[in-house]
C-alpha cells in the first residue's frame, strides 16, 4: 500500500500547511532569541573585565625576565563599574542612569555584577560539560566496545551514582568538600559523567549490532578503526544535545548550589549568591533578587532552547533526565 | 428510509490533501452506488484513491478534505452532517474494518471492553458519557458492562473465534493476525451495520486466513443482509466475493458494472490490463504480465485520462480532452474518450 | 509478576550496597578532622588533644575504616542512623520527625503539577498550532528554565507581602503548604506537559484511533480514554522519576519558604558538618528514590499490558 493511501502518512508531509509553517517560524525565531541571549552572554561574560593571567614565577624566571608578572589576555572592560568595590553612599539606589540596573546593599553596581557573573556561569557550565562529557565519553565507548565484565561493572557503578537523586548528591559532595566554585564544579561533574556514558554505551552497542559493522568486520576491517568511522558519527548527535542541555543545567545547578551557600561565596558576583543576598530586600529594593532571577532564568532558557531544535533536528530520540530541571 | 434510493451513493467525489508539494488529488470525482444487501468491490492499484474513497464514506478522511460531491447514506448527506449525525450513522448503520489489524485495535483495553463499547455506541449514540466509558469505580456506572460483555461473546463466536469464552478478555497483542480481524469484525458487527466498509481486510494475512475471513463476511452478508464495500487490490477476492465492481485510478472510476461481465468481457484498457496481469491468466512458462508505468503522483488536478500515458490506444485527445462516460450495457460504464476502443456504440457517450 | 520483582530486588540490593559504601566512603575520605572540627564549633577554641581522643572513642572514629563500615551498617539494619554530633536526639527520631512535612510538600507538588499539566497537555495536543497549544509551550519553556528559588520569592512577594493571601513561611495547614506546593510543582508540570503533548500527538495518529472515531464515539471519549490511555505510558516513567527530583527540589523550596523538613536538616547539617545526619539522610533519600523507581517499573507494566511481568515485550 503506497503512502498515498495511507492518511497516516500524508500527515508527515502536512508539516508545510500554513499554520504548522507559522510555527516553524514562531521556533525559527526562539531559536535566533536564543543564540542572540547566548552571544550576549558570551561577550559580557568576556568583555566585562579585563583578563588577566598570574605567570608563576618559574615561567617568569625561565623566560628570563621576558613574561612579566600578569599576561593580559583581555584588556577591555564593558561593566561599568568594579563590581566587587563597595560605595555605601550609593547603596540600595534604584535603577537610574548611573546604575542602570541599580544598586546592591553595598552600593555596588548590579550591571557590573551581572556582566562578571556571566563570565562565572558560563566558565562553570563549559568546564563542568567539558569535564563530565570526556569522562563519559571515554567510559561509554570503552564499556560497550569491550563489553563483557568491565561492562557490567561500569554500568553498576552509574547505577549506584543514579540512585542518588543527582543534585542531592552534588549538594552533599560540596557541602563535604567545604563551600567554594571549585568544588561545586567537583561535585557536579562527578554526578554528570553518568548520562554521558550511558548515551555513549548505548550507541556503541546499537553500532556494533548493525550489518553494516559486521561486514565491516568480516572484510577485516580493524576494530579501534570501526569505532571511530562507525561509532563516532552516531554518538555525536545525541552528545551534543546533551551537552547543549546540560550547561542549561549545570548554570541552574551552580546558581542554587551558590544560593544554598554551598558555591560561591561573597562578595563573588555570582547569580546565585547575588539572588540569595537580595531575598532580604524584597520589598525595598526589588531588582537586587529579580535582576539576577531574569538573568538565571533567560540563560537557561536560552540553552534548553537551543538543545530542544537541535533535539528536534539531530535525533528525536533522546530522552535523558534534562528533560526537566532537576528540581531547582 | 426510501426503498427505490441506493443504500450509499457517492457522487462526484472529491477529495484532497495539502502538502509540501502541492494539493494532493487523492479522488477526483468517483461516483458510485451500493445497493442494500449487495457486495460491491472497489478495486486498484497502490495509490488509487481507494482506501481514502472508503475513509471519506465514514468521514474519517482527516486530514484531507472533501471538496465537492456528495455522500449519500440512507438519504441524508454524510458530507454535511453534524458530529451528532456522523456519530448515529457510524453507530448504527455504517461499520468500518481496516487492512492491518496488529493497528487497529487499542492494545491497552481488553478485547471485550472494545466489542461492548460499540455496543454501547451503537444502543445510544447520543448521550456518551465519558464516565461510562471509564473505569473510576464511585463513578462509573458500569452496571450494564457485564450484559455487553456476554453478548461480546456470542459476537466473537459469530465471527469465529474459537473459544470466545476464555479469549473475550485477553488483550489484541494475545491475538494472532486472524483474530485480530474477527475481533475488528465483531466491533463492527455489534453496531449492525446496514453497510460494511472492508478496507483490504485480509491483506495483512495468512493465505488460509483470508480465505476464512472472506468467508465469513459473505455468510454475514447473506444472513444479516448487510451490504458490504470491499475495497481490495486483488481482483481474484473481488471475483469470490463481489455482485458488482469499480475499478479505480488515480482517484477516477475507470469502469464499473457487474463483476460476471467485467471479468470475462473487460472493455476499459485499464481494467483489460489489470486482468492480464493476473497469473492464471497468463500460460504457464511464459512472463508475467504487468502494465508499464506507474501510477501518478496526484499532485495537481491534472487533465486528460489519467491513464493515457500507459495506454497503448492513447491519442492526444486522450491527454488533453475531457473524458466521456460511456454506457456500455446496462448497470455499466466506463470513463474513456474513444467509444471505439471500448467496443461500445459512439451513441451511448454521455 | 514475582520472578519479575524478585529479579528487581536482587539487583536493588547491590544497588544500595554500592550506595551505603558510597554514603559512608564519603564521610570517611572527608578532608580534615571531624572530631577537631565538630569541636571547635561547640566550644569556639581550638580544642585538646585530651578532648578530641574522648570524642573520636565516643564515635568509633579510631576503628578501622571497614570496622566502622560493618558497626555502621549493622545499626543501619537495625534502623539505627547513629547519633547527631550536636542533639541527643538519634538520627533515626530526627529523619522521622522531619519526614511528613517534606512528604507532604511532596505530595501537594505532585498534584499541582498533574493538575496543570494534564489538562495542558491535552488541549496543547489536541488544538495543535493554535493559540492554546502556543501558550501552554511557550508555559512550559518558561516553567522548566525557571528556578524554583527565584519563583518562589517571586510568588512570596505578590501572594504573601502584597495580596496577603497566604503566610510567608511555616508548616502545618493548608496555607502554608499552598505556594511551596506551586513552587515546586510548577517545574514539574512544566515537564509533565511537554511529554505529555508530545506523546498524545504520537497517540492521536495511531490507527486505532481512528477505529475509536469509526466506532461512533464522541471526540471526547476518543481523547481521554483511547487516546490519553496510551499518552500515559511514557509519562508515567517521567512522572515517577520527578519523584527523585521533587526530593532535589524540596531542598530548595524548604528553604526559600523556611519550611521545616528534610531539606532544612540536611542543609543544616551540612552547614554544621553533623555527618551522621548527612549520611542518614543521605542513604534515606537513595532507598526511598530506588524504591520509588521499582514502583514506577510496577506502575508502568501495568498499564501497558503488552509488557508482561516476566520481562519480554509482546
Amino acid at each position: 500500500m503506497s503512502a498515498a493511501d495511507r492518511p497516516q502518512a500524508w500527515r508527515r508531509r502536512l508539516d508545510g500547511t500554513w499554520s504548522r509553517r507559522l510555527r516553524s517560524i514562531a521556533e525559527d525565531r526562539l531559536d535566533l532569541l536564543a543564540w542572540v541571549i547566548i552571544a550576549a552572554l558570551v561577550v559580557s561574560a568576556v568583555f566585562a573585565k579585563p583578563i588577566r593571567l598570574t605567570v608563576p614565577s618559574v615561567l617568569q624566571t625561565l623566560s628570563g625576565g621576558f613574561l612579566a608578572e600578569t599576561v593580559t589576555l583581555q584588556p577591555l572592560q564593558l561593566a561599568p563599574h568594579d563590581p566587587i568595590d563597595q560605595n555605601l553612599a550609593d547603596r540600595l539606589h534604584p535603577p537610574s542612569r548611573e546604575y542602570p540596573l541599580g544598586t546592591d546593599q553595598l552600593g555596588r553596581d548590579i550591571l557590573s555584577r551581572l556582566m562578571v557573573g556571566a563570565r562565572i556561569s558560563l566558565s562553570v557550565g563549559v568546564v563542568v560539560v567539558s569535564i563530565s562529557l570526556m569522562i563519559g565519553t571515554a567510559v561509554g565507548v570503552v564499556s560497550g566496545y569491550l563489553g563483557g565484565w568491565v561492562d557490567e561493572a561500569v554500568m553498576r557503578i552509574v547505577d549506584i551514582v543514579l540512585a542518588f537523586p543527582g543534585l542531592l548528591l552534588a549538594l552533599v559532595v560540596a557541602g563535604i568538600l567545604g563551600p567554594s566554585l571549585t568544588n561545586i564544579m567537583i561535585a557536579l561533574a562527578v554526578v554528570g559523567w553518568t548520562q554521558y556514558a550511558r548515551i555513549v554505551r548505548g550507541s556503541v552497542l546499537s553500532v556494533k549490532q548493525r550489518d553494516f559493522v559486521a561486514a565491516a568486520k568480516l572484510m577485516g576491517v580493524s576494530e579501534p578503526r570501526l569505532v571511530s568511522t562507525h561509532v563516532i558519527p552516531n554518538v555525536i548527535g545525541p552528545v551534543v544535545i546533551l551537552a547543549t542541555l546540560d550547561m542549561a543545567y549545570v548554570i541552574l545547578a551552580t546558581a542554587g548550589l551558590s544560593f544554598l551557600g554551598l558555591g560561591a561565596q561573597p562578595p563573588t558576583p555570582e547569580w546565585g549568591t547575588m539572588l540569595s543576598q537580595g531575598r532580604h530586600h524584597l520589598l525595598t529594593a526589588w531588582w537586587i533578587a529579580n535582576v539576577p532571577g531574569v538573568a538565571i532564568m533567560v540563560a537557561v532558557l536560552a540553552f534548553n532552547i537551543l538543545g530542544d531544535s537541535l533535539r528536534d533536528l539531530l535525533d528525536p530520540r533522546v530522552a535523558s533526565r534534562l528533560e526537566g530541571k532537576g528540581g531547582l | 428510509m426510501t426503498d427505490d434510493r441506493p443504500l450509499l451513493e457517492v457522487t462526484d467525489l472529491q477529495t484532497h490533501f495539502e502538502t509540501d508539494e502541492g494539493t494532493v488529488h487523492a479522488v477526483k470525482g468517483a461516483s458510485f452506488t451500493v445497493e442494500q444487501g449487495e457486495i460491491v468491490g472497489i478495486v486498484g492499484e497502490s495509490g488509487s484513491g481507494k482506501s481514502v474513497t472508503a475513509l471519506s464514506c465514514i468521514r474519517l478522511e482527516e486530514p484531507g478534505e472533501i471538496v465537492s460531491g456528495s455522500i449519500r447514506f440512507r438519504g441524508t448527506d454524510v458530507t454535511t452532517a453534524d458530529e451528532r449525525r456522523l456519530r448515529r450513522m457510524r453507530g448504527q448503520g455504517m461499520a468500518m474494518v481496516f487492512q492491518d489489524p496488529t493497528t487497529t485495535l487499542n492494545p491497552v483495553f481488553r478485547v471485550s471492553e472494545q466489542i461492548a463499547e460499540a455496543l454501547k455506541v451503537h444502543e445510544d449514540p447520543d448521550s456518551q458519557r465519558l464516565l461510562d466509558y471509564l473505569h473510576v469505580p464511585p463513578f462509573s456506572d458500569r452496571s450494564d458492562w457485564a450484559d455487553k460483555r456476554r453478548r461480546a461473546v456470542d459476537l466473537m463466536h459469530e465471527v469465529g473465534i474459537p473459544n470466545p469464552d476464555e479469549r473475550v478478555d485477553a488483550y489484541p497483542h494475545e491475538f494472532s493476525g486472524g483474530m485480530r480481524q474477527r475481533a475488528m469484525l465483531a466491533i463492527a458487527l455489534a453496531r449492525e451495520p446496514d453497510l460494511l466498509i472492508a478496507d483490504e481486510p485480509t491483506t495483512a494475512l495468512d493465505v488460509t486466513i483470508q480465505a476464512q475471513l472472506l468467508e465469513r463476511i459473505r455468510n454475514l452478508n447473506q444472513d444479516l443482509g448487510m451490504a458490504v464495500l470491499l475495497i481490495t487490490h486483488d481482483l481474484g477476492v473481488i471475483a469470490e466475493l463481489c455482485d458488482r465492481v469499480i475499478v479505480l485510478y488515480d482517484g477516477e472510476v475507470m469502469e464499473r458494472g457487474s463483476v460476471d461481465r467485467m471479468l470475462i468481457d473487460p472493455r476499459h484498457p485499464y481494467t483489460r490490463g489489470l486482468l492480464e496481469c493476473l497469473p492464471q491468466t497468463t500460460p504457464r512458462q511464459s512472463r508475467l504480465s504487468s502494465i508499464d508505468g506507474e501510477v501518478p503522483d496526484q499532485i495537481g488536478p491534472g487533465s486528460g485520462c489519467p491513464f493515457a500515458p500507459r495506454c497503448e490506444y492513447a491519442v492526444e485527445e486522450c491527454r488533453t480532452g475531457e473524458m466521456p462516460r460511456v454506457r456500455l450495457e446496462d448497470g455499466r460504464d466506463a470513463k474513456c474518450c474513444r467509444p471505439e476502443v471500448l467496443d461500445a456504440d459512439p451513441a451511448e457517450v454521455e | 509478576m514475582y520472578r519479575f520483582i524478585l529479579r528487581r530486588a536482587v539487583s536493588i540490593v547491590f544497588v544500595l550496597f554500592g550506595v551505603s559504601v558510597t554514603t559512608f566512603g564519603m564521610v570517611v575520605f572527608t578532608p580534615g578532622d571531624p572530631a577537631e572540627i565538630v569541636l571547635r564549633e561547640q566550644t569556639a577554641q581550638n580544642p585538646s588533644q585530651e578532648a578530641i581522643r574522648e570524642f573520636r572513642a565516643e564515635h568509633g572514629l579510631d576503628d578501622p575504616i571497614p570496622v566502622q563500615y560493618l558497626d555502621w551498617m549493622a545499626d543501619v539494619l537495625r534502623g539505627d542512623l547513629g547519633q547527631s554530633y550536636y542533639h541527643d536526639t538519634p538520627v533515626t527520631t530526627m529523619i522521622i520527625r522531619r519526614f511528613g512535612d517534606t512528604a507532604e510538600l511532596a505530595v501537594a507538588a505532585i498534584l499541582v503539577a498533574l493538575v496543570i499539566s494534564i489538562p495542558a497537555g491535552v488541549i496543547s495536543a489536541v488544538h495543535t498550532g493554535e493559540l492554546p497549544d502556543h501558550a501552554s509551550q511557550l508555559g512550559s519553556l518558561l516553567g522548566v528554565s525557571m528556578p524554583n528559588f527565584w519563583l518562589g520569592y517571586l510568588l512570596i512577594v505578590v501572594f504573601s507581602l502584597y495580596l496577603e493571601l497566604f503566610p510567608v513561611s511555616g508548616a502545618g495547614t493548608v496555607r502554608e503548604l499552598v505556594l511551596p506546593a506551586v513552587t515546586l510543582g510548577s517545574g514539574i508540570a512544566a515537564i509533565i506537559t511537554r511529554l505529555l503533548r508530545s506523546s498524545m500527538l504520537d497517540v492521536l495518529e495511531a490507527e486505532y484511533i481512528g477505529t475509536a472515531r469509526s466506532k461512533g464515539l464522541r471526540e471526547r471519549i476518543v481523547v481521554y480514554k483511547h487516546a490519553f490511555r496510551n499518552a500515559l505510558i511514557p509519562v508515567v516513567t517521567i512522572v515517577g522519576l520527578q519523584f527523585g527530583y521533587l526530593l532535589n527540589g524540596a531542598v530548595i523550596v524548604e528553604i526559600v519558604f523556611q519550611r521545616p523538613g528534610l531539606g532544612t536538616l540536611l542543609i543544616e547539617a551540612i552547614f554544621a558538618r553533623d555527618y551522621p545526619i548527612v549520611q542518614g539522610l543521605v542513604l534515606v533519600i537513595a532507598v526511598l528514590f530506588v524504591v520509588s523507581n521499582l514502583l514506577v517499573d510496577v506502575a508502568y507494566r501495568y498499564i501497558d499490558p503488552r509488557i508482561r511481568f516476566d520481562g519480554g515485550t509482546r
